[in-house]
């Protein structure tokens, strides 16, 4: 097994690739998971950063500007760890960035509504720079918690500022930058807590910041230093030759002091392990006699409520019901509510279609140059924004309020022995229902799982999820499979085929997952813990703006881009002629063969070819591809869509097998670049993509031979 | 202390408090597990049971963590 381990500080170099102007100051922002960070950021520097309540979402690293009192604040959004004790790549970046010296201030953000968890990270921020201002954030959820902070305090006893925020609602931002803004300029002195370790330690600290500090920048703080040599972060020369602030390596002195130091220690039954046991025990007593001086809660059990949800949202009965429940309620209200809208779209777009032809033919213009632009292009888009556009719109916003309200980490808790089982890590359920959104998402949030091994895993199988793309044709795919006869009870039929279809891809994900377990990825699950937050009240017009903006419009916008020149191109090849054929029908006609053998056709595998690109443009192709080949009728409604694959000869079979293709295939030209970045292979991008497509096409084989055999 | 008491974490009863009082695991496991605020002393509530099987959620430092039974099986406490 070869797998590149990606190193903290390549991406903290990769990432954090500053454009600093002469008298900007750079401000980092750390804080735990899923304290609402990324919101602090975003009202920070008005950047729309997408949040989510799930702990990780900050996986991918943000950089944004902001002004205050005329002087510009470079913010660095930090990825969201428990603790820098650099356990995981995360935490190895945040560290690596926060220790460098290079930001003038660090913020740290936590959750009034679980502080004491929180503090430890502050402290040991703490202990790195003076420089730290802390944002105690969800001081409104704390409100209705019932769970008061006393900030001043809380200050008073860590010695730097404390600034009480709501973020979402941009309370207290203002005195935040104030803070940060007093601070970077020196105009408050910041005098941190120091954690007392013990006589033996400090003993050891003494001995070794003299020698530290001959040895490392002046920036670096060299009692943590002192202290990570000692706990054995930095013990050897090979692993300080790492790190930029060592101006010397090798110093006689310094090993001299660090054997002397090991001696001292073990006299106080303090070895490498049991110093790092004894370190961390002191930060979180200290966080925990912090936390009562500052803490009052009127309430004893101000969690209450969440339990309640929690026991029949996760419960032994109810919790996958009421799972596979919400997912189909999501897919009939997308189904049913992109109904309408999608044939309005389509009359308007059609309308517009028939004004541009006569256009043409008032202005003479070729007849070759109405089929390529009007034809080829503009009839593509309008499918890809009549048929793509309603769904996304629809599922997008839906998809964010389970988000924001925290429901994914529970679907990972309920599902967590089937991965397990599968020899995969919890978190890959939580990589995975990002997949639902978009897969290349999918694949950057794996970097949430530590384990090398699992997070391949995890990536490789991806795919399995259809993304917001793929929903629409799955949807278009269903509609045409169920008979017109069902009548009022279709939407839900479609949901119905739909829900099916996520559960054999989940159960693909799975069996894929297993496979690679047992063979070119061995190993077992490594440990994890997976926090379920608190379940937090969503804001719904910010959701529908985010989902709109950032997500729906986005995916679209490719779409187009990618539709409008592979528009033009199925129009031109199927209107060259070489002898009797077209092209496409030469290129159909080839695959024809190996199509059939799928239960498909030559066509509806050009579609899926030229699809790579994007998945958003398979049915406008493969609809191109039929209609330029005889049949010239209006389409304006999926039932016209039925019609057409019908008369293309298309059978029940064809319509389920073109969806288990869908659901199986390789990823899309965006995925298999993100793959490629991810796992910084060429070799890993090549399997995903083999595998995945293998098991469309196997998949299709065994169901489209096994019903032929079968006689159905 | 009496060792009769001590049962590893994924055997307490749901609804039912226990102490920390050791961790057998090591190495990155052992330090997750201390970043968690797993210290001995720690008070730790198991409140509910996946569906599919045996990870469990449990009350930790007023966050709710889930772990499987192989980590909760290394974490020692004293029943309260």
């Amino acid at each position: 097994m070869n797998i590149r381990q990606v190193s903290g500080r390549r991406i903290a170099r990769e990432t954090y690739r500053v454009d600093l102007h002469d008298g900007d100051l750079m401000i980092a922002l750390a804080g735990n998971p899923n304290t609402g960070k990324s919101t602090v950021f975003n009202s920070l520097t008005g950047l729309k950063q997408h949040t989510g309540n799930w702990p990780g979402k900050t996986v991918t690293n943000a950089q944004g500007k902001y002004i205050h009192q005329d002087q510009r604040f470079i913010l660095i959004d930090l990825p969201g760890t428990y603790s820098l004790f650099a356990n995981s790549v995360d935490e190895e970046v945040a560290r690596d960035f926060i220790c460098s010296g290079e930001p003038r201030v660090t913020v740290v953000v936590t959750d009034a509504t679980c502080l004491e968890r929180n503090l430890n990270l502050v402290l040991q921020v703490m202990e790195i720079t003076d420089h730290v201002v802390l944002c105690v954030n969800l001081l409104d959820e704390a409100k209705r918690k019932k769970i008061q902070v006393d900030l001043p305090a809380l200050s008073k006893i860590l010695g730097i500022p404390v600034i009480g925020t709501s973020a979402r609602d941009g309370a207290g931002l203002d005195a935040l930058k104030d803070a940060v803004y007093q601070v970077a300029m020196g105009e408050i002195e910041t005098a941190p807590l120091r954690i007392r370790y013990g006589s033996a330690v400090e003993e050891c600290l003494n001995l070794l910041e003299p020698i530290v500090q001959s040895i490392v920048d002046k920036k670096v703080n060299r009692r943590w230093v002192a202290l990570r040599l000692l706990d054995g972060d930095w013990n050897d020369e090979a692993s300080r030759a790492q790190l930029p602030f060592f101006r010397i390596r090798e110093s006689k002195q310094l090993s001299d002091a660090m054997a002397l130091s090991d001696q001292m220690l073990l006299e106080d039954h303090l070895d490498r392990d049991s110093l790092r046991d004894h370190i961390v025990t002191c930060i979180v007593a200290q966080a925990e006699e912090i936390t009562q001086k500052v803490l009052r809660c009127e309430k004893q059990n101000y969690n209450d409520m969440d339990r309640r949800i929690d026991s029949v949202l996760t419960s032994r009965i109810w919790g996958i019901p009421v799972m596979v429940a919400l997912l189909g309620l999501v897919f009939w209200i997308t189904i049913k509510g992109a109904n309408y809208p999608s044939q309005v779209l389509g009359i308007g777009l059609f309308w517009g279609q028939e004004r541009l032809t006569q256009l043409f033919l008032s202005a003479g213009w070729p007849d070759w140059l109405h089929g390529l632009l009007v034809l080829g292009m503009y009839r593509t888009l309008a499918w890809v924004i009549s048929v793509m556009l309603p769904p996304m719109a629809i599922f997008f916003p839906m998809f964010t309020l389970l988000e924001d309200l925290g429901y994914l980490p529970r679907i990972a808790f309920n599902l967590d022995n089937y991965f397990k089982k599968a020899c995969a890590h919890g978190k890959q359920a939580l990589t995975m229902c990002m997949g639902f959104g978009c897969n290349a998402a999918g694949v950057i949030s794996c970097r949430i799982i530590d384990s090398p091994r699992e997070r391949l895993i995890s990536i490789i199988t991806n795919n399995y999820v259809p993304c917001n793309g793929r929903f629409p044709t799955l949807i278009a795919l269903a509609t045409v499979f169920i008979a017109g006869e069902l009548g009022s009870y279709q939407s839900v039929a479609a949901s119905l085929i739909i829900l099916a279809a996520i559960v054999i891809g989940i159960m693909i994900t799975l069996i894929i997952s297993k496979l690679l377990s047992k063979t070119i990825l061995k190993g077992i699950p490594s440990s994890f813990a997976l926090e379920l937050p608190p379940y937090r009240k969503p804001q719904i017009g910010r959701i529908i703006v985010r989902s709109l903006y950032d997500r729906t419009l986005f995916v679209l916008a490719r779409a187009i881009i990618v539709a409008a020149p592979a528009g033009m191109i199925t129009w031109a090849f199927a209107n060259i002629y070489v002898g009797d054929l077209s092209i496409l029908q030469y290129g159909a006609n080839l695959l024809g063969l190996f199509g059939h053998l799928l239960g498909l056709d030559g066509f509806i595998l050009m579609a899926f070819i030229l699809g790579f690109p994007a998945n958003e443009i398979v049915i406008p192709i493969l609809v191109m591809s039929y209609m330029s080949a005889g049949q010239m009728i209006e389409l304006d409604s999926l039932q016209a869509l039925r019609e057409l694959f019908f008369a293309n000869g298309w059978t029940w079979l064809t319509a389920l097998c073109a969806m288990l293709f869908c659901l199986n295939h390789y990823p899309c030209g965006t995925t298999l670049l993100t793959i490629r970045k991810e796992t910084q292979s060429i070799k890993w991008t090549l399997i995903t993509f083999a595998i995945t497509a293998a098991t469309g096409i196997i998949l299709c084989f065994v169901v489209a031979q096994s019903a032929r055999l079968l006689g159905l | 202390m009496d060792m009769d008491r001590l049962i590893p974490l994924h055997r307490l009863i749901l609804g039912t408090c226990g102490k920390v009082s050791q961790l057998t695991a090591n190495g990155n496991t052992r330090r997750r597990m201390l970043d968690l605020g797993l210290i001995c002393g720690t008070r730790v509530e198991a409140l509910q049971k996946s569906p599919s099987g045996d990870t469990v959620a449990y009350e930790i430092r007023g966050a709710v963590i889930a772990l499987r039974s192989e980590e909760a099986s290394q974490i020692l406490v004293e029943l309260l």
